[in-house]
């Protein structure tokens, strides 16, 4: 526990020096490159939510995702074209303002994770894993298929969104922005791990019935954390959408549903830093491995076999030991039935 | 690098401003290398490198990455090559999505970008930028020419279908622009369909006279191998790339005879395509295709462009690249005001040469073919 | 819509329908057996593909070439098995559900390292070329109806196989208490590759005859994937009877839903309009179909309690 806590320090730290470390050498790729893992760390730090502590493998998180970063496509681009969103009874202007598209990105997001969620939920086991991915899938057609907002094309964001007071154009501060954004999620993250809500959500996982038996009824509760988990993730998506200046449906795909799930593994399931190592990890081999072979897929692959099969905590397990009692230590078998 | 960066700077401030002293340019090169879409890349690299290597230039820098075929990665690689590598050019890019994603900012950024494959309308109409050139063709031009033709062949009613997304109804439009009558059906397939037969029963129930589809890639070569087996005998059109010589063989038999669009062709009979036919079978030891030859007159624009102006100097850097001096595998070669190709489209047909399938001129479809958007473009 | 194409194209439905069993057959054995949630089950596929594409261009006999795939596949299989698989059956779904996405990965690039990038030429035998007559003036590929043929015979033979010999009995045994089968002697290691391994040569079976009227190329596998993943999960995911009339079921919706949607959109819009919203409806006509089963029965509609 001390030194995972010693770790998670280091490693908040490191994420924070490498940047300001870029920019000192003039390096703005380097910053860019640790926005990337922040984004996709706060995407991770959304799914372990439901994942590590709700026992919940969503294979559809790209949805939110991709509804984030379409929420600030669509109010940029009706921004810069001066066209309203919505003109009738009243009128629904576009808007730049991250903080006015941070809050559409996650009440979206949060709506459809309570849907899609409120279905998916009667569900367990391998049937919830693929309705979250069915759900997945039908916004990647409809993106795609959907000609308003550039179908298949996407949608640009020429000039990045702008926040109050700040030069979001500046590499680093807008890696600050999105690094301020992950810490405070992983607060909230740590203190909902911490909570009643937590602790009640951590044991319907591990024992469903004596959770029902003490008046608690698991539904509820995984449905919250489904919520909260989504709208943490299309928020990313929000923030992904301004670092590329540009969504597509790309961002729907099943397989970034699997990368995000990928992080928090190659992290450590329910370790509060987990989705930060493995975002990192996972960039740092795709820098590295990419300019060595063409073939670098194959090396990713062996590399995350080797995790899955013989480093179970993740880069975290592998350095703190096991044992946070969180999810790690008594995963249950799969053989007989799933819940 | 910072001491190149720092030689330069001195340079430009004391006594060398106007000399046209040679500079060296880099080019980062954005393209799909590995997945399914990878053989287009691949291609489309080994052309540009092909001329690069021919000419022989030492002032010539080419940095490679591969965008697994990902918009967010493609954008990610176009702020390193120019963030952390200082390109002067962009070029590579296979994918009218990616090419969304990147162009309109790395033009932005002040850097060249000159399109090996895709190009899209919003580039070409209001979108232009005078740092923007495609070498290939403007996306509806060889739709366009399949329409000019099946008009001019005498098709009456022609069933079209394309996959629903925006290349596809763009493609569609672009048909409909210059075949003139109204097609007998038109049908929007799911993008990387891969069973056609309640298509094929639609065609076969709607009492067409011909068949124009614009299904690149995988879907192709699935439609194609499907409506030979279906019995099917409607006269089928389609754009070069179900055609390309990359995925020829895997269609097969059922590729024989079909009238395709193409602005290249292996056998347009002038020098430069001769050298670069040959050139590159003995590199590579395979025929090139469309993409590869888009890549080498890419590079052979570039470098014409060198001989003439400082990359640096971006006015007449610019205006070297439209003077287009430079010969192309397609012979006549000019750029519109869109800095979009003006050129000669042909209709070729599949034939078997040998055992391998390949593409025969057999005439042309329109002649100096600029494109639809020229005229919203603004520069 | 006349009638006679109406049914020719209900018929195209049954047809893909057959063809999804195909694809999934070896998904829901492996699921039924052993509990796993095998995502490398397209890449199975692929390499059946490309094994038959290799052996029919070195040999041009298909029959070979269906043989090829069969022991790829089935090779490919038992190592994966050995390797990586049976590590993974006392695991949670998360763990399978990574490591088999990282199978994807390494099979997927590997395959284009040994074959290249290119699509690869695979054909229908020259006895099935061409269509024949059915009634209503349909004429029907003669390869699509081999592959109904081949379809309700593997569909049989599974059955059989579960159902009615020793094997499956075991299989059925190991499926509901693995400690007591294994303590009555039975090698329930050998089982598992066995099963595993015929699990994967379905696919690869499924992969040589798909792929000859489809595009042999790296990445075919995974549009595979989901397709046969959303059959089983209708189904219900472990049954054999499931997957069949899963299959049927999305094979239908997917096909009725591309040629009926746009038509029913152009009574109320343009037809260019119509084509592009019934388009994007019918691509997600099958998702749609699949959370309204799960809405109705969360464990499929032959699923147990999951």
């Amino acid at each position: 526990m001390r030194r995972e806590a010693i770790f998670n320090t280091a490693l908040w730290l490191g994420l924070l020096a490498y940047p300001v470390w870029a920019w000192l050498g003039d390096e703005p790729y380097q910053i860019t490159l640790a926005t990337r893992v922040a984004i996709l760390a706060l995407a991770g730090v959304g799914l372990n939510i439901a994942l590590g502590l709700g026992g919940l493998v969503s294979l559809g998180h790209a949805m939110f995702f991709g509804i984030g970063g379409y929420a600030a496509g669509i109010l940029a681009s009706h921004a810069q074209s001066y066209t309203p969103l919505y003109d009738g009874a009243f009128t629904i202007e576009g808007t730049q303002n991250m903080l006015v598209i941070w809050l559409v990105a996650v009440v979206a997001a949060g709506l459809v994770a309570l849907v899609t969620g409120a279905l998916s939920l009667r569900t367990s086991g391998v049937y919830f894993i693929m309705i979250t991915l069915a759900f997945g899938q039908m916004f990647y057609y409809f993106t795609i298929s959907w000609p308003a907002y550039g179908g298949e094309d996407g949608l640009s964001i020429y000039v990045r969104n702008w926040f109050p007071g700040l030069n979001t154009l500046d590499p680093l501060t807008f890696f600050l922005i999105c690094f301020s954004i992950l810490s405070l999620a992983l607060l909230l993250s740590w203190r909902i791990a911490g909570s009643a809500f937590g602790l009640a959500l951590n044991a319907a996982r591990q024992n469903e019935d004596r959770v029902r038996a003490v008046g608690i009824e698991p539904y509820r509760l995984r449905l919250v954390a489904f919520v909260i988990s989504g709208a943490i993730t299309g928020l990313a998506g929000a923030l992904y959408a301004d670092l590329n200046r540009f969504v597509s449906p790309t961002m729907f795909s099943w397989q970034l549903s699997g990368e995000i799930m990928v992080f928090v593994i190659l992290g450590g399931v329910a370790r509060l830093f987990g989705p930060v190592a493995g975002a990192a990890l996972f960039i740092l081999l795709e820098e590295v491995l990419g300019g060595v072979s063409d073939y670098w897929h194959i090396w990713l692959g062996v590399l995350l076999l080797i995790v899955v099969l013989f480093a179970r905590g993740g880069l975290i397990g592998l350095i703190a030991g096991q044992g946070t009692g969180q999810a790690t230590g008594q995963r249950k078998r799969a053989g007989g039935a799933d819940d | 690098m910072e001491f190149k960066h720092l030689m330069l700077a001195a340079c430009t401030a004391a006594l060398c401003g106007g000399a046209a002293l040679a500079e060296n340019v880099k080019v980062g090169m954005i393209t799909t290398l590995s997945g399914g879409g990878a053989g287009l890349g691949i291609d489309t690299r080994d052309g540009f490198m092909l001329a690069v290597k021919q000419a022989g230039r030492d002032d010539l820098e080419v940095v490679i990455e591969d965008d697994q075929r990902k918009p967010d990665m493609a954008v990610q690689l176009a702020d390193k090559m120019i963030q952390q590598e200082k390109v002067d050019v962009l070029t590579g890019i296979v994918w009218s999505n990616l090419a969304m994603a990147v162009v309109p900012a790395a033009v932005a950024q002040g850097k060249f970008y000159l399109s090996t494959n895709a190009a899209p309308s919003a580039l070409a109409g209001r979108g232009c930028n005078p740092l923007y050139f495609s070498v290939s063709y403007q996306n509806d031009n060889l739709h366009e020419a399949a329409g000019a033709y099946m008009r001019d062949a005498g098709y009456k009613a022609p069933f079209i279908l394309a996959p629903n997304y925006p290349a596809g109804k763009d493609s569609l439009t672009g048909f409909k622009r210059f075949f003139e009558g109204t097609p007998k059906d038109e049908i929007y397939t799911k993008l990387g369909q891969t069973d056609y037969s309640a298509e094929l029963a639609q065609i076969r129930a709607s009492g067409a006279d011909s068949v124009f589809f614009f299904l690149p890639g995988g879907m192709g070569i699935s439609f194609l191998k499907q409506y030979q087996a279906s019995g099917l005998d409607l006269p089928l059109v389609g754009p070069a790339f179900s055609f390309d010589q990359g995925i020829l063989q895997a269609v097969g038999d059922a590729a024989l005879g079909v009238k395709n669009t193409s602005q290249w062709s292996k056998d347009i009979d002038n020098a430069a395509n001769k050298a670069f036919v040959d050139g590159f079978q003995a590199e590579y030891g395979r025929l090139p295709s469309l993409y590869a030859a888009q890549g080498y007159d890419t590079a052979n624009l570039l470098i014409s462009a060198m001989d003439k102006a400082d990359v640096s100097d971006k006015a007449a850097f610019q205006a070297a690249l439209e003077a287009a001096d430079f010969p192309s595998v397609r012979g006549k070669f000019s750029f519109g005001a869109n800095h979009h190709p003006v050129q000669d489209i042909y209709v070729r047909e599949v034939v078997q040469e040998g055992d391998v399938l390949t593409n025969k001129i057999v005439g042309f479809a329109i002649k100096d073919r600029a494109d639809a958007y020229v005229g919203e473009c603004k520069m | 819509m006349s009638a006679a194409l109406f049914i020719e194209q209900v018929f195209n439905g049954l047809q893909f329908g057959v063809m999804l069993f195909l694809m999934s057959a070896g998904l829901t054995l492996i699921f039924g057996v052993m509990g796993l949630i095998n995502l490398a089950h397209g890449a199975l596929y692929m390499v059946g593909a490309f094994a038959a594409a290799a052996v029919s261009a070195a040999t041009g006999s298909f029959l070979l070439a269906l043989m090829g795939a069969l022991a790829a596949s089935a090779v490919a299989g038992v190592l994966v098995e050995v390797i990586v698989i049976r590590r993974l059956y006392a695991r949670d779904h998360l763990d399978q559900v990574l490591a088999t996405f990282a199978l994807i990965l390494i099979f997927s690039e590997g395959t284009r390292w040994v074959f290249g990038s290119f699509p690869l030429y695979l054909d229908v035998p020259a006895a099935l070329a061409g269509p024949v007559m059915l009634p209503f003036g349909i004429a029907y590929p003669a390869y699509r109806l081999a592959i109904i043929g081949i379809g309700l015979v593997v569909a049989a033979a599974l059955f059989f196989l579960i159902a009615g010999t020793r094997v499956g009995m075991r299989i059925r045994a190991g499926e509901s208490d693995r400690e007591m089968i294994g303590a009555l002697g039975v090698n329930i290691s050998a089982l598992y590759t066995g099963v595993f391994a015929l699990g994967a040569a379905l696919a690869g079976f499924a992969g040589a005859l798909v792929g000859a009227i489809q595009s042999v190329q790296v990445g075919m596998g995974e549009p595979v994937l989901i397709l046969a993943f959303v059959t089983i999960v209708i189904g219900g995911i472990g049954s054999i009877r499931g997957a069949f009339v899963g299959a049927l079921l999305v094979g239908l919706t997917d096909t009725l839903g591309r040629v009926l949607l746009p038509i029913l959109f152009s009574a109320v819009m343009e037809p260019s309009a119509a084509a592009t919203v019934g388009g994007a409806l019918a691509s997600m006509a099958i998702y749609i179909l699949m959370a309204l089963v799960l809405l109705f029965k969360p464990t499929g509609l032959y699923g147990g309690a999951a």
